[in-house]
C-alpha cells in the first residue's frame, strides 16, 4: 500500500520536471542557457496566486472545463503502473476506463474552449477534434494490439508482463505499437512535429489557442494536467522500452523515473531539430500511427 | 518443325526490319514472310506436327483453328498493309514539307511482324506461363503499332492500353499462382496436358479463384464489359490495319487464354461455376456495346464497340454449353472475318476523307469510292447477323441454345441488345453511305493499289458468305472437337 | 516462426505505406525499388529453396533488374520528363492512407479465406502479398502521373512475386526468367511512352489525357 501511494506521489511531484529537462534541452540546442529546470512548478505556484477573469459569455462550463479534465487526468494516473509495478487501482477491464477519462479530459477542455464563443478558441477546438479522431483509434488499436499479446485487459497486467518489454526478441508487432504509440504520444502532448507548444497566437496551433481565455487559478489547472498528461502517455512508451526488473523497488523506480527523464531528453530532441509538419499534414502523420497500430493488432491476431 | 518455323520466320523478320532502310525490302519482307506462315498452316492441318521442347509447344485442334485465323487474318493485314504504308507516305509527303523520319516506318514493319510472332506463340503454347509471357509480349509489341500515327490522340490511346492490359494480364499472373497453388500435387507444374490428366487432383477453391483472376485478366485483353476500355480508344487511334488484327486476332488470343484455364476448370468439374461467369459477363459486354453504340459519332469506335458486342457473344456462346459452343466458335470465326474486313474498309474511308467523324461523311455510295461504299455495307450487314453468314448461324444457334436451356432473361438480353447495336449501326452506315457525296476532296488520295485496299475485305467477306451456305467437313470436325473441350457437343 | 522473416515481412508493408504517403517521386520509385529487393531476398531469409544454383540465379537476376535496372530507368525517364513531385492523389493523400489500411485487412481477410496445403514460412506473408498487390493497383487508380502509375505496377508485380516466392519456390527457371524479361520490356516500352508524353503534352500527368471518350463530338479536324 505505502508503495502505491508512493507512486503517485512520486508521479505528482515529477512530472512538471519533465518539461523543463525539454526547455534545457531545446535551449541547449539553440544555444541559450535556457530557463531554470523548475520553472513549471514556479508557474504553477505563480498563477495558482493569482485570480482568474471570466468574460460575461461563458457559462460555468469554462469554469468546470479545467477543472474536470484535471480530476479526469489525476484519476488515469491511478490506473497506470509505475516501472512495471502494479497501479493504484486496477481490475481488469480498466484499460477502456482509462482511454475514456483521457477522452472525458479532452471533452472538457474542448468544450470549455467553445464556451468562450470565441472564434479562435473555436477553431482551435475543431482541430483538436479533427485530429483526436484519428489518434484516439489509435491509442486503442495500440492497447488493443499489447491486450492481445499479454491476453489481459488490466494496464497493470499488461505492463507487469515481461513478454512485451524485452526489445531482444525483436517482436515486430511490439515494435509496431512503440512507433503508434510514439506518434500519438507527440499529438496528445502538443508536441512538434504536430503542434508547437511553444507559439502563441499564432493561426497554426492546436492546444495551446483552446486555453487561451483561462487564466489564474484555471491555467494552473490546465499547466499541470498538460504536465501529467505527458507522464502519463511517456509511461505507456516507457513501461515498454526502458525498465528493470530488479526487486529492488527503488532501484526499479529510480531506473523507471530516469528512463522518462531520458524520454524528455528524446522529445527536446525532436523539437530541436524537426519542424513543424503543415496543418494538413498532420492527419498524414497520424493515419500512419493508426497504420502501425492496425498491423500490430493483426500481426498479434494471427500469430 | 513447322511449330519453330512459324514462330521464328516473322521473329527474325521482324528484328531484320528494324535495321532495313529501303522500304520496299522492308514492304516485301512483310509479305514473304506472312506467305510462308499462311503455307505452313496449310500444311499443319495436313499433317499435325509433333510437339517441342518437351511439349512446351505443340498444336492441337484448338491451336489449328486459331493459328489458321491468325494467319489468313495477318495474310489479309500485309497484302493491305504494304499499299496503306506506300500511301501514307504519299500522302504525307504530298501535304507537308514534314518529312516523316524512315525509322518509324521501320519500327512499325518489325513490331507488325513481332506481333505476329508473339501472337503464334500464344497459340502454339501448352504451358500456361508461356501462354501469359506471349500475351503480355503482344501487348508490348502491339504497343507501337497503335502510337503509328505519333499524335497526341494515338499516344493517349497507346498508355491506356499498355496501362490497363499490363495491370489486367497482372491479375492473371497472379491466376496462373494460384493454380500452381491449386495443382501443388503436381508440384504446381503448368502443362496443360498434364493438368488435365490429374484435373480431379486440383485443390477446387484455388482453381476457382485462379479462374476468375484468369477470366478478369485475359477478359480485359479480350475487352469484356467492364475491362474493355481501353479498347475503342485503342481501336479507333490505332492505323486501320492495326485495328484490323486487334480486333480480329489479338481478342482471340486473349480469348484462348481464357479458354484454355475454362479446359482446366472444366475437367475438373467446375462447368457450371465457370459458365455462369460466361454468361454474365457476356450479356453484359453485350448490353454495354449496344449502348455505346447508339450515341456513336465515330465510325471506328463503332467498330471497336461491335468487337466487344462479339466478344460478348463469344462469351455468351461458352457459357451456355451445349451447341452454344460451336456456335460461338462459329460466330468468333465469322467476326474475326468480317471485323477485319471492316476495319480496312473504315481505313479507306479514313485515308479519303482524313475524317473518323460520322457526321463529316455523306453519299459514300455516289462518291468517288463506290467500291469501298459497297464493302463497307455488305459488311455491316455480315457484322449484325444478316443471313446468310457465319455470324448469322453463330447468333441463331446461341440463341436457339438460351431458348432450350430455358434462360429467357438472358434470351431477352440478347435479343434487346442485337436489335439495339442493328439500329445503331444502321443509322451510321445509312448516313454515311447516302445523300449528297462531300465535296472536300483536297484531302483526297488516289490509291496506287486500289487492288490491294478492297481485294482483302471483299475476299473476307465472301468467306464470310460461304461460311453461312456450307461448312465443310472439315472445318466442322476441328470446331466439334474444339467444342468436346470445352463442355460443347 | 522467423523473426527476421516476419520483420522483413513487416518492412514491406511498411513500404506500402510510405508509397501511399509520399508526394516525392524520386522517394517513390527508391521505395519500389527497395521493396522488389526485399521480396528477392524473402526466400533466402526463410530458407525455403536457397540452395539450388538455379534459384539462386533467377534471385540475383530479379532483384538486380528491380532494385537496379528499373530504378535506374525510371529516374531517367523522370530526368527527361523534369518533373519532381506527384499533385495531390485523387481523393488527397490520407484517404489514400486510409484506403491502404483498409485494403490491407481485406487482404488479411481474404488470405484466412484460403486453405494451405503446406505450412507457409509465415502467416502473413499471403496477406502482405495481396495487400502489396492492392496497393499498387490503388497507387494506379488513384495517382494521375504516369511514372507513378508505373511505380504502381511495378508494386503490383512484387505482391504477385512475393506471394509466388511464398506459394511455390523453385519453379522452371526458363518461365521465370521469361516473366522477369517481359516486366522489363513492358517498364522499357513505358518508359518511352513516358517520355513522349512528357514531350507532346509538356508534362506527364494523366488527367489530361481526356481527349477520347464516348458521347462527345470529336474536336479533331
Amino acid at each position: 500500500m505505502y508503495a502505491k501511494v508512493t507512486q503517485l506521489i512520486l508521479i505528482f511531484l515529477i512530472s512538471p520536471f519533465l518539461f523543463g529537462v525539454i526547455n534545457r534541452i531545446k535551449a541547449f540546442f539553440a544555444g541559450r542557457k535556457g530557463i531554470p529546470l523548475l520553472q513549471t512548478y514556479y508557474d504553477i505556484f505563480k498563477l495558482l496566486r493569482k485570480g482568474a477573469v471570466y468574460s460575461k459569455t461563458t457559462t460555468w462550463i469554462f469554469i468546470a472545463g479545467p477543472i474536470i479534465s484535471l480530476s479526469a487526468l489525476v484519476c488515469a494516473c491511478a490506473f497506470i503502473p509505475f516501472a512495471g509495478h502494479r497501479a493504484f487501482f486496477s481490475f481488469e477491464g480498466d484499460i477502456v476506463l482509462f482511454i475514456y477519462l483521457l477522452g472525458l479530459a479532452r471533452f472538457f477542455t474542448v468544450l470549455a474552449a467553445l464556451d468562450t464563443g470565441s472564434s479562435f478558441e473555436g477553431m482551435g477546438a475543431s482541430r483538436e477534434v479533427q485530429f483526436a479522431v484519428f489518434a484516439e483509434p489509435a491509442l486503442f488499436l495500440s492497447l488493443a494490439a499489447l491486450v492481445r499479446i499479454t491476453g489481459t485487459m488490466s494496464l497493470s497486467d499488461i505492463f507487469a508482463n515481461t513478454t512485451i518489454n524485452t526489445l531482444t526478441t525483436l517482436d515486430p508487432a511490439i515494435l509496431l505499437v512503440i512507433g503508434a504509440l510514439f506518434i500519438i504520444f507527440l499529438t496528445e502532448n502538443s508536441r512538434i512535429p504536430v503542434d508547437d507548444p511553444n507559439t502563441h497566437l499564432e493561426l497554426t496551433m492546436i492546444h495551446e489557442v483552446m486555453v487561451l481565455d483561462h487564466g489564474g487559478i484555471d491555467f494552473a489547472y490546465i499547466l499541470y494536467g498538460v504536465a501529467v498528461k505527458f507522464w502519463i502517455l511517456g509511461t505507456l512508451l516507457m513501461s515498454i522500452i526502458f525498465r528493470t526488473n530488479s526487486g529492488i523497488v527503488f532501484f526499479d523506480y529510480a531506473v523507471f523515473i530516469f528512463g522518462m527523464i531520458v524520454l524528455a531528453v528524446a522529445v527536446g530532441i525532436v523539437e530541436s531539430i524537426m519542424a513543424r509538419l503543415r496543418l494538413f499534414k498532420v492527419p498524414n502523420l497520424l493515419i500512419v500511427a493508426l497504420a502501425l497500430s492496425v498491423l500490430a493488432l493483426t500481426l498479434t491476431m494471427r500469430i | 518443325m513447322p511449330i519453330i518455323l512459324l514462330i521464328l520466320i516473322p521473329f527474325t523478320a521482324g528484328l531484320i526490319s528494324f535495321f532495313i532502310k529501303n522500304d520496299y525490302f522492308r514492304r516485301g519482307l512483310i509479305i514473304i514472310s506472312s506467305g510462308i506462315h499462311i503455307a505452313l498452316t496449310c500444311s499443319v492441318w495436313f499433317k499435325q506436327p509433333p510437339p517441342l521442347l518437351n511439349g512446351y509447344f505443340a498444336l492441337d485442334d484448338t491451336g489449328i483453328l486459331f493459328l489458321t485465323i491468325t494467319s489468313v487474318l495477318f495474310f489479309g493485314a500485309s497484302l493491305y498493309g504494304i499499299s496503306y504504308l506506300s500511301d501514307e507516305k504519299r500522302v504525307i509527303e504530298k501535304q507537308s514539307t514534314y518529312h516523316r523520319h524512315a525509322s518509324v516506318e521501320a519500327t512499325f514493319t518489325g513490331c507488325f511482324l513481332l506481333f505476329f510472332s508473339t501472337m503464334t506463340i500464344v497459340i502454339v503454347s501448352q504451358d500456361l506461363a508461356v501462354l501469359w509471357v506471349a500475351i503480355e509480349a503482344t501487348t508490348l509489341a502491339s504497343a507501337p503499332l497503335i502510337y503509328f500515327h505519333r499524335t497526341k490522340r494515338s499516344l493517349e490511346a497507346t498508355w491506356k492500353y499498355l496501362l490497363i492490359c499490363s495491370v489486367g494480364i497482372a491479375l492473371a499472373l497472379l491466376g496462373i499462382f494460384f493454380l500452381a497453388v491449386a495443382n501443388t500435387a503436381d508440384h504446381g507444374n503448368m502443362l496443360l496436358p498434364r493438368i488435365l490428366e490429374h484435373a480431379g487432383n486440383l485443390n477446387i477453391s484455388w482453381l476457382k479463384a485462379a479462374f476468375l483472376l484468369f477470366f478478369v485478366g485475359y477478359g480485359t485483353k479480350m475487352g469484356l464489359a467492364p475491362f474493355h476500355t481501353w479498347l475503342p480508344d485503342a481501336h479507333s487511334e490505332a492505323p486501320s490495319v492495326v485495328s484490323a488484327l486487334l480486333s480480329g486476332a489479338l481478342l482471340n488470343c486473349a480469348f484462348l487464354g481464357i479458354l484454355r484455364s475454362y479446359q482446366i476448370c472444366y475437367a475438373a468439374g467446375l462447368g457450371s461455376f465457370c459458365q455462369e461467369i460466361f454468361i454474365f459477363f457476356g450479356l453484359l459486354s453485350v448490353l454495354f456495346a449496344a449502348i455505346f453504340i447508339l450515341g456513336q459519332t465515330d465510325y471506328k469506335r463503332m467498330l471497336a464497340y461491335s468487337s466487344v458486342e462479339h466478344m460478348g457473344i463469344i462469351a455468351l456462346g461458352i457459357g451456355l454449353g451445349g451447341k452454344a459452343v460451336f456456335a460461338a466458335l462459329i460466330g468468333m470465326l465469322g467476326h474475326s472475318l468480317t471485323k477485319a474486313g471492316l476495319f480496312f474498309v473504315a481505313g479507306n474511308i479514313l485515308s479519303y476523307y482524313r475524317t473518323k467523324k460520322i457526321s463529316d461523311i455523306h453519299g459514300l455510295i455516289s462518291g468517288k469510292i463506290r467500291t469501298s461504299a459497297i464493302l463497307w455495307i455488305i459488311g455491316f450487314l455480315l457484322i449484325t447477323g444478316t443471313p446468310p453468314s457465319g455470324i448469322f448461324i453463330g447468333k441463331f444457334i446461341i440463341l436457339k441454345e438460351a431458348l432450350l436451356h430455358g434462360n429467357y432473361i438472358a434470351v431477352l438480353i440478347f435479343l434487346a441488345a442485337l436489335s439495339l447495336v442493328f439500329i445503331g449501326m444502321s443509322r451510321i452506315v445509312i448516313s454515311m453511305t447516302q445523300g449528297v457525296p462531300n465535296k472536300n476532296t483536297d484531302t483526297a488520295t488516289d490509291w496506287q493499289n486500289a487492288f490491294f485496299r478492297l481485294c482483302p475485305s471483299a475476299i473476307f467477306f465472301i468467306l464470310v458468305i460461304v461460311m453461312g451456305i456450307y461448312l465443310p467437313n472439315w472445318l466442322t470436325q476441328i470446331i466439334e472437337t474444339t467444342a468436346k473441350k470445352l463442355g460443347g457437343f | 516462426m522467423n523473426s527476421w522473416v516476419d520483420l522483413n515481412i513487416i518492412a514491406i508493408v511498411l513500404m506500402n505505406f510510405m508509397m501511399l504517403s509520399s508526394s516525392r517521386i524520386r522517394i517513390c520509385i527508391r521505395v519500389v525499388a527497395i521493396q522488389g529487393i526485399l521480396i528477392g531476398l524473402m526466400p533466402l531469409l526463410a530458407g525455403v529453396h536457397s540452395t539450388t544454383y538455379a534459384s539462386l540465379v533467377s534471385l540475383s537476376i530479379s532483384i538486380a533488374l528491380k532494385g537496379i535496372v528499373f530504378p535506374y530507368l525510371l529516374l531517367r525517364a523522370l530526368q527527361k520528363a523534369d518533373i519532381r513531385k506527384e499533385v495531390e492523389p485523387i481523393g488527397g493523400y490520407p484517404l489514400s492512407l486510409l484506403m491502404g489500411v483498409i485494403l490491407f485487412l481485406v487482404s488479411c481477410w481474404l488470405s484466412s479465406r484460403l486453405i494451405y496445403a503446406k505450412p507457409l514460412f509465415s502467416n502473413l506473408v499471403v496477406p502482405v502479398s495481396f495487400a502489396t498487390f492492392f496497393t499498387g493497383a490503388l497507387i494506379i487508380v488513384s495517382r494521375t502521373k504516369a511514372i507513378t502509375q508505373v511505380l504502381g505496377y511495378l508494386m503490383m508485380e512484387n505482391g504477385i512475386y512475393l506471394f509466388g516466392s511464398a506459394l511455390l519456390g523453385g519453379q522452371s527457371l526458363l518461365v521465370e526468367l521469361a516473366i522477369l524479361l517481359d516486366i522489363f520490356v513492358a517498364v522499357f516500352v513505358m518508359g518511352i511512352a513516358i517520355f513522349h508524353i512528357s514531350r507532346e503534352f509538356d508534362h506527364i500527368d494523366t488527367q489530361n489525357l481526356t481527349e477520347l471518350k464516348d458521347w462527345v463530338p470529336s474536336k479533331q479536324e
